[in-house]
């Protein structure tokens, strides 16, 4: 029963994230950069949900996995190939080992010591990024592709421009269909649909986990860690385990970041970074399986609809009002907009977390039964 | 040679002698009552057992094996389960997955990682759960939030939780506390029952004296961190300073 409500589940799961080109279009969002963010990020948030949504234990130093992934993948590029698999493989293990480390490290404390102590470590790493591993990350320029890198097993096919990245081939960047269906000009891409399928692998891998024997550890992890050491669990290494399978989630789209546009910056280390994967997983419905890709899909879209809307725009939207209403209109607007999406965002995050303590999915499923009882209702009434 | 030996074992909260040079040995089989009035010490005497505490001197055995500076899931799995005064479960979880937590520490030990394995396909483990929950009159409520549960029915619950696991020794807290008299009799024969078919021993904690003398077989007292006297239910009925130190505490 559950198993098919699973399979169900994953089924259409995938046929929405791969009809995506055409699903979001009539939204602003279908173009490949901002799906393939969508995509990422869905990825993120997945694994750092088996951390937080089961145990509870909450990282605010998943960005420097992330962050970790993107230079690994990027030195990758640099040495051996534009190949992405090579590079996603290197993410992952890099961030998966790193993890280890500051798992170990945070993982004897709990509550909110372990918190301080993930954003400290996160922290540090961002700062050595920034300063003593010049050599590895670059600095504050970023870690980029050059026309001499080594680039063992492709440097034949440079000439005099930089190479681009690929899966055996096909190139990341390239559009292989453009259709126009209802006026909307499709563009689907390698890129999108190199991250969809990892995104339902992800999404996968989180629903067994979410039923093995292993998940239930991690949720009574959650409930109640006393009782757990006294029933002969030992709970240490399982949120280990979470924290280095979540660390690898992170580095596996740190390294997407960097296949989709093969740069690396200190900045994807940022704790505000690892600060918004906690939003999102909030936002979405933490413990759920959708959920942290709902918020995912929420936050990215919001970043880019609300950071583009400048003052210009709202001129446009109050043109027919006088000239003062406009004025007052634009200066009341304009702090929530644009460069203060982040505003709007709070705001938003407040009235979930108040009213909707289970996130997205708990409104959802709301809505749901408030449908559901009216149809059943309904179905009474005609049967009377 | 007892299946539980404690010696010379002291406990300082502070200024206060919470356990004070506390010798006692359970035979194996045997169910051994501790009583003794509020605050003597016993449930500190069972945490410096579990792991919970270290005592500050003192040696405990389990099996010949002293257990003092082991973790609490490595007590566990040599064979020793509690039963806390105030339930500890998995409020969060169902009934029927708070049995099957023990069932999997019990056959897969202290850490696996199973994480492609199905929980609901592991039909040893959904035997073996549903089995205790039925001797424990609780298969109807199987998927009830464990949380929501009845204060009695979440300390059945937590004693179907520890016997699943077939300890050789289980320590239980006042196990009776807060129960209706029909459900501390059904606790007495459940117990009983379970002693016989399964041979585990047992160290109870309880301050209702029907229960205390329905099942021990040996009896010790504790009053203010100090075993006071120590024998067998008839003896202890009429023993002088039992007496005292439990006036105008309860009938003995
Ligand atoms: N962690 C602790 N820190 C300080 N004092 C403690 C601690 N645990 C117990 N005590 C004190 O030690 C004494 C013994 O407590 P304990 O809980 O063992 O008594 P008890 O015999 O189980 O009593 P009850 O019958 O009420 O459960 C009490 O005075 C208690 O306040
Ligand atoms: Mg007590």
């Amino acid at each position: 029963m559950n198993l098919m409500k699973d399979r169900f589940l994953l089924i259409i799961f995938a046929c929405v994230v791969l009809a995506a080109p055409l699903i979001f279009a009539p939204t602003g969002a279908a173009y490949p950069d901002l799906l393939q963010r969508f995509a990422i990020y869905g990825i993120f948030a997945i694994g750092f949900n088996i951390l937080f949504g089961l145990t509870g234990y909450l990282s605010f130093g998943h960005a420097a996995f992330l962050g970790v992934g993107s230079y690994s993948a990027v030195w990758m590029f640099k040495l051996l190939s534009m190949n992405i698999v090579p590079a996603l493989l290197l993410s992952i293990v890099v961030a998966g080992v790193f993890s280890l480390l500051i798992g170990y490290v945070s993982l004897r404390r709990s509550g909110i010591y372990f918190s301080i102590l993930t954003l400290a470590l996160a922290q540090m790493s961002y700062n050595l990024a920034y300063s003593v591993l010049t050599p590895l990350t670059n600095g504050e320029t970023g870690l980029q592709l050059r026309l001499d890198d080594a680039r063992v097993l492709d440097a034949a096919g440079d000439a005099g421009s930089l190479p681009s990245t690929n899966f055996f081939g096909l190139e990341m960047k390239e559009v292989f269909w453009n259709p126009t269906v209802f006026g909307y000009d499709l563009q689907f891409n390698w890129g999108y649909y190199v991250c969809a399928i990892l995104l339902i692998a992800s999404f996968w891998i989180s629903i067994r986990i979410f039923r093995s024997p292993f998940g239930l550890m991690l949720r009574a992890v959650k409930t109640n860690q006393t009782r757990l050491n006294y029933t002969g669990i030992s709970s240490r290494p399982y949120t280990l385990a979470a924290f280095v399978i979540s660390g690898m989630f992170a580095g596996l789209a740190g390294g997407l970041l960097a296949s989709m546009d093969p740069l690396a910056g200190a900045e994807r280390m940022q704790w505000t970074v690892g600060g918004e994967v906690v939003l999102m997983v909030v936002l979405g419905g933490m413990g759920t399986l959708i959920g942290p890709i709902l918020g995912a899909v929420f936050i990215k879209y919001f970043e880019n609809i609300f950071s583009k809307i400048n003052d210009g725009v709202l001129h446009g939207w109050f043109a027919i009002m006088p000239e003062w209403l406009d004025n007052a209109m634009v200066v009341i607007i304009s702090p929530f907009v644009g460069k203060g999406w982040h505003l709007t965002l709070g705001a938003l995050f407040m009235l979930v977390v108040i009213f909707l303590p289970g996130g997205l999915v708990d409104g959802a499923k709301r809505i749901g039964r408030v449908i559901t009882g009216a149809n059943r209702r309904a179905a009474k009434v005609g049967i009377e | 040679m007892g299946i539980l030996e404690v010696q010379n074992v002291n406990k300082r909260f502070g200024g206060l002698q919470a356990l004070n040079n506390v010798n006692l040995d359970v035979a194996e089989g045997s169910v051994h009552a501790l009583i003794g009035p509020n605050g003597a010490g016993k449930s500190t005497f069972l945490n410096c057992l579990i792991g919970k505490l270290k005592p500050d001197t003192g040696s405990v055995k389990f099996n010949g094996q002293p257990v003092l500076g082991k973790k609490p899931h490595e007590i566990n799995q040599l064979g020793v389960s509690r039963v806390f005064q105030t339930p500890e479960i998995f409020t969060d979880l169902s009934v029927f997955e708070n049995v099957m937590i023990p069932c999997f520490a019990h056959r897969d030990g202290a850490f696996k990682v199973n994480a492609f394995a199905r929980v609901m396909r592991d039909k040893e483990i959904r035997q073996q759960a549903e089995d205790i929950l039925e001797d424990m009159g609780m298969k109807e409520k199987m998927n009830a939030h464990a949380g929501s549960l009845s204060r009695g029915d979440k300390r059945r619950l937590e004693m179907a939780m520890c016997l699943v696991q077939e300890p050789k020794l289980l320590l239980l807290d006042e196990p009776t506390a807060g129960m209706a008299r029909a459900d501390t009799n059904n606790t007495i024969d459940l117990l009983k029952h379970i002693g016989e078919s399964r041979n585990i021993t047992k160290v109870i904690i309880e301050h209702d004296m029907h229960v205390v003398f329905s099942l021990a077989t040996t009896i010790s007292v504790l009053a203010q961190g100090t075993i006071i006297a120590e024998g067998l239910p008839d003896e202890i009925k009429g023993h002088p300073k039992v007496r005292e130190a439990y006036l105008g505490e309860a009938e003995v």
